[in-house]
């Protein structure tokens, strides 16, 4: 497993991952479970099908909304955002 | 327009069945074209941290995988044909539509993850090999759209890939050999795993011995979980379900009950899990149907209740030159698949001659294991007693049990199509693939199961993957 | 079934569920049949419009203001069922040429008592604040509305059956009772589940029914236009009307069997974006058009530029069902007594069913319609040369 530490941010708070590590990885590790509000019923919603099957785990990745954290590898400076 | 590879064969999927298919290819003499979503080959069954940088990871064995070897032979083979220039290899991208124009089948792809630069290409192929494997199947329960609620195969990808783990203390359930290397990996990992909740019986599987006698080394496997089950001391509970997640903003505790052969409560057996984190479910899996059934592929149900591609004994579907390979022509794990995938590979490669396929009888003897699972392993026939009206079904849309009952029950809803345009279910982001069978499953009624056709219907996803209104625009022909 | 309703309405699209809500309402014993279920033909594969603005003057302007009364009154109460939207229509012109052709439109249509505003450059962008800054302006169309039609032509079959209609699903109609090959009054259906006897039949099966009024002997000549639609991931709304694009006007009469598209664009309740749409005469082909997807995108993203960026998750496609000369067909058939249709309404059934519905009730009924149904009569086709009206093209599905 690579362990080089990178710094990405999410909502503007600085946070350590792993190079490599998918974004959704790098937040549940940091105990932040959900990151989104469904449009609804605004409950909260973080990984699910760990995939790219479901989309329940959707972040803005450096501006670039609708992404699915599971699937997005952290590297470092990287700008995720929550919705 | 992106740019146009043209190749005799292309495969879609780089898998066990779509590695094997594409190494059996150009062995056979074809020019091949990989297109995969993943970033580097394996598949979900082969996932692995990251290669990039990291050079020899990929000869190191991690955690909870098996057929390790078989792996490192495709994947030596693969990378072998890469560097002869025989196989183009299109990793991170998505196929988002399937055409079969004349003699040749168009592929159109995507980026899969937007920020990683993967080019999309257009591939051009005079066969094509179909090996998109599966996901869980899923069935709703109460509390299940909580966060820390996974799918049991996304644990073990997450594990796979990232080295770490979800949360501290999971209970896993569901029905299916599959939840055993879920929890065993877990386990090895280091985490706490409460219980395994098997919804069927071992007893189920006696009758269905003599079909898995001939497969040995599933055998093994399942001594090996079983030594991990009690060195970790992990509880194997059958005969049990999660009927409902508890917790306000996130999953906290679960509610279990017994169940009786046919899934249905038994008064008085209720028992909470308090401190649970991550709680992870699968009722099988769900092969990956939209790029068969959108070029017109015959299908079937198979005895897990999924639909399926219905194939010849060289793979090839009910259309010519289109093969399909793995979990798409019936849910029977990667030994299966990657047979499957290499007798795929050789006929796409030389569809004109009668080259043998390889090991018949192997590939008899694991669908005939795999069908002994699947009925050891039946989605239970009462599953739909467990919802409560507000329950939800559909987790893009927020379509709730209730919405869904009343559709059917007074607008006459009595297929997926008419489900789905009465109340949304299955008609956002993930297109139905999530509750697509459960879905099915209500329209039909209660104690029903789905029939090939309602399965179809729910599979018809004319944009198998999300592409940009840009990139469809540069769309002329 | 030993004695028959007094109408059988064959087709549980809008139109035929319109048809059957008024019919019950009428005191008249009603029976539904579908093939399958209801709205599982053109009804299901189409935006919901009940659109004011791209309408012929004449009797189809007159048809849609008709209708338009009967969602606003008669059918008031059941809005909310299928998410009624009053979300209003913007046609955008972004050439001098097509601006001028819609002042030109805006013109005779505000002579017919059309509702509709002018709107300059600044406006239009208040209206529509990410329209593309090539938009020279519009016009403002506030009676167009929406609605999800689906759950029109479900609801409105409910509704029958709670006003004493009876409906059978899965039932395909295989031959009518009483006509033969020498004509003769029609007196019912044939269907493999049994004949069922009526005063008065009546044909609503949409693209189907030129197939259905050949089985009783008559033509109807009503032809399947294919249209595409892209559906977007939701989003926040972006888009506040139903917007498209005024260049169609400049080829008004167009009649080209050939792909064409003019953008109509809109959000919808659920947050995602319908992008339409094209029309091609291909017949009942269902292979999926790449260049009918491509042309559609370029469309939309000249009037939304930030759409480029959207993902689409999905596209459907429909078979308008359209008549030679672009009129629906309503009203007795005299060619075949007992025989009635309500058929070919092409891009505009789910705006016009109310109205057909009501209409067609009446008629029905024995009374006098609220409307000359003359225009529309099925046996217009018989006689040529007497009705060669020049119609445009439908902008939308």
């Amino acid at each position: 497993m690579n362990t080089q530490p990178v710094t990405i941010s999410f909502d503007g708070r600085p946070l350590a991952a792993a190079a490599g590590q998918s974004v959704g990885a790098a937040l549940a590790s940091q105990g932040i479970t959900a990151w989104r509000s469904t449009r609804k019923g605004g409950k909260p919603r973080g990984l699910f099908c760990g995939i790219g099957v479901c989309f329940d785990c959707l972040v803005t990745v450096d501006g670039e909304p609708n992404q699915r954290a599971c699937l997005v590898e952290a590297c470092d400076g990287m700008e995720v955002e929550g919705s | 327009m992106s740019t146009v590879v043209t190749v005799d064969v292309a495969v879609v999927g780089a898998g066990p069945a779509g590695l094997a298919a594409a190494v059996a290819a150009t062995e056979t003499g074809a020019r091949v074209a990989v297109v995969d979503a993943g970033n580097q080959p394996g598949g979900q069954f082969w996932r692995h941290a990251p290669e990039t940088g990291n050079p020899g990871t990929a000869d190191v064995q991690p955690h909870g995988h098996h057929g390790w070897s078989t792996y490192l032979d495709l994947r030596a083979r693969f990378d072998a044909a890469r560097s002869a220039g025989r196989i183009t290899y299109l990793p991170g991208l998505q196929v988002w539509m399937a055409q079969h124009s004349g003699d040749a089948f168009v592929l159109r792809t995507t980026a899969a993850v937007a920020s990683s630069g993967a080019t999309p290409a257009t591939v051009a192929a005079d066969r094509l090999v179909l090996c998109p494997g599966g996901y869980d199947r899923q069935l709703p329960i109460p509390g299940w759209d909580l966060p820390g609620v996974m799918a049991a195969g996304g644990i073990q990808a997450f594990i796979k890939a990232n080295g770490v783990l979800p949360g501290k203390r999971f209970v896993i359930a569901g029905t299916g050999p599959f939840l055993l290397p879920v929890a065993a990996g877990i386990a090895e990992a280091g985490g706490k795993v409460l219980a395994v909740l098997e919804s069927s019986s071992p007893s189920a599987w006696l009758p269905h011995l003599r079909a898995a006698a001939g497969v040995p080394g599933k055998a093994l496997e399942g001594m090996a979980y079983a030594a991990v089950f009690a060195r970790h001391r992990i509880p194997y509970r059958t005969r049990n379900i999660v009927t409902e997640i508890l917790g306000t903003d996130r999953a906290e505790g679960v509610r279990t009950a017994r169940v009786d052969a046919a899934g249905r409560v038994r008064p008085g057996t209720a028992r909470t899990y308090a401190d649970v984190d991550v709680v992870g479910f699968g009722w099988g899996f769900t092969p990956q149907l939209e790029l068969p059934v959108s070029l017109g592929v015959e299908t079937r149900l198979d005895a897990d209740g999924s639909l399926v591609g219905i194939v010849d004994e060289r793979q090839q579907s009910s259309v010519p030159g289109l093969y399909l390979a793995g979990e798409v022509t019936g849910v029977g794990g990667a030994t299966l698949a990657v047979l499957e995938g290499l007798a795929a590979g050789a006929a796409a490669a030389r569809p004109e001659s009668d080259v043998p396929v390889k090991q018949p009888a192997a590939i008899a003897r694991h669908r005939r294991f795999a069908q002994a699972m699947h009925h050891a392993h039946p989605v239970p026939a009462a599953w739909q007693d467990w919802l409560s009206p507000d329950t939800t079904v559909c987790r893009c849309e927020e379509v709730t049990a209730g919405e869904i009952t009343e559709a059917r029950d007074q607008l006459g809803a009595r297929d997926i199509r008419s489900l789905k345009s009465f109340t949304r279910a299955g008609m956002g982001w993930c297109q139905g693939r999530v509750c697509g069978f459960a879905s099915a499953c209500l329209s039909a009624g209660p104690g029903q199961m789905p029939d090939a056709g309602s399965l179809a219907s729910s599979a018809k996803r004319p944009l198998a993957a999300p592409v940009g209104i840009g990139e469809l625009a540069a769309q002329d022909g | 079934m030993t004695h028959g309703s007094d109408v059988l309405v064959i087709g549980a699209g809008v139109i035929g569920a319109a048809t059957a809500y008024f019919a019950a309402r009428q005191g008249l014993s009603v029976t539904v049949l579908d093939k399958g279920l209801p709205a599982s033909g053109t009804s299901s594969a189409c935006e919901g419009n009940i659109l004011v603005s791209d309408k012929e003057l004449g009797p189809e302007l007159e048809l849609t203001r008709y209708s338009l009364g009967v969602w606003h009154h008669d059918l008031e109460e059941h809005k909310k069922l299928w998410e009624f939207d009053s979300k209003g229509g913007i046609i955008v012109a972004s050439r001098e040429s097509s601006l001028a052709s819609l002042h030109r439109v805006m013109a005779v249509q505000k002579s017919y008592g059309v509702d509709v505003e002018e709107l300059d450059q600044s406006a239009l962008r208040d209206a529509e604040p990410h329209i593309s800054p090539e938009a020279l302006g519009g016009a403002s169309y506030r009676e167009d509305c929406q609605v999800q039609p689906m759950l029109v032509a479900a609801h409105l079959v409910r509704l029958a059956t709670e006003a004493g209609a009876r409906f059978i699903a899965d039932c395909p109609v295989s031959g009518f009772l009483g006509s033969g090959p020498d004509g003769g009054r029609v007196t019912g259906v044939r269907t493999p589940r049994g004949d069922f006897p009526a005063g008065a039949v009546v044909n609503c099966t949409g693209t189907w029914a030129g197939e259905l009024a050949a089985m009783a002997g008559v033509e109807v000549p009503v032809l399947p236009r294919r249209g595409f639609v892209i559906v977007t991931e939701p989003l926040p709304a972006m888009i506040r009307h139903k917007v498209y694009a005024a260049e169609y006007i400049d080829n008004v009469g167009s009649s080209d069997a050939g792909l064409q598209a003019s953008p109509v664009v809109e959000g919808t309740p659920a947050g995602s974006i319908l992008i339409g749409s094209s029309r091609e005469r291909v017949g009942f082909d269902r292979t999926v058009s790449t260049a009918a997807l491509g042309l559609l995108a370029r469309n939309a993203t000249a009037l939304f530029p930030f759409l480029k960026d959207v993902k689409a998750i999905r596209h459907y496609h429909g078979f308008r069902p359209y008549c030679p000369d672009h009129l629906p067909v309503i009203g007795h058939d005299d060619r075949a007594p007992g025989l009635w249709h309500a058929a070919g309404h092409e891009g505009a059934g789910i705006g016009l069913s109310a109205g057909t519905g009501k209409l067609l009730a009446q008629a029905l009924a024995g009374l006098t319609p609220d409307m000359d149904l003359s225009p529309f009569a099925p046996a217009r086709f018989s006689a040529p040369g007497k009705h060669t009206p020049v119609h445009r093209e439908e902008a939308t599905a």
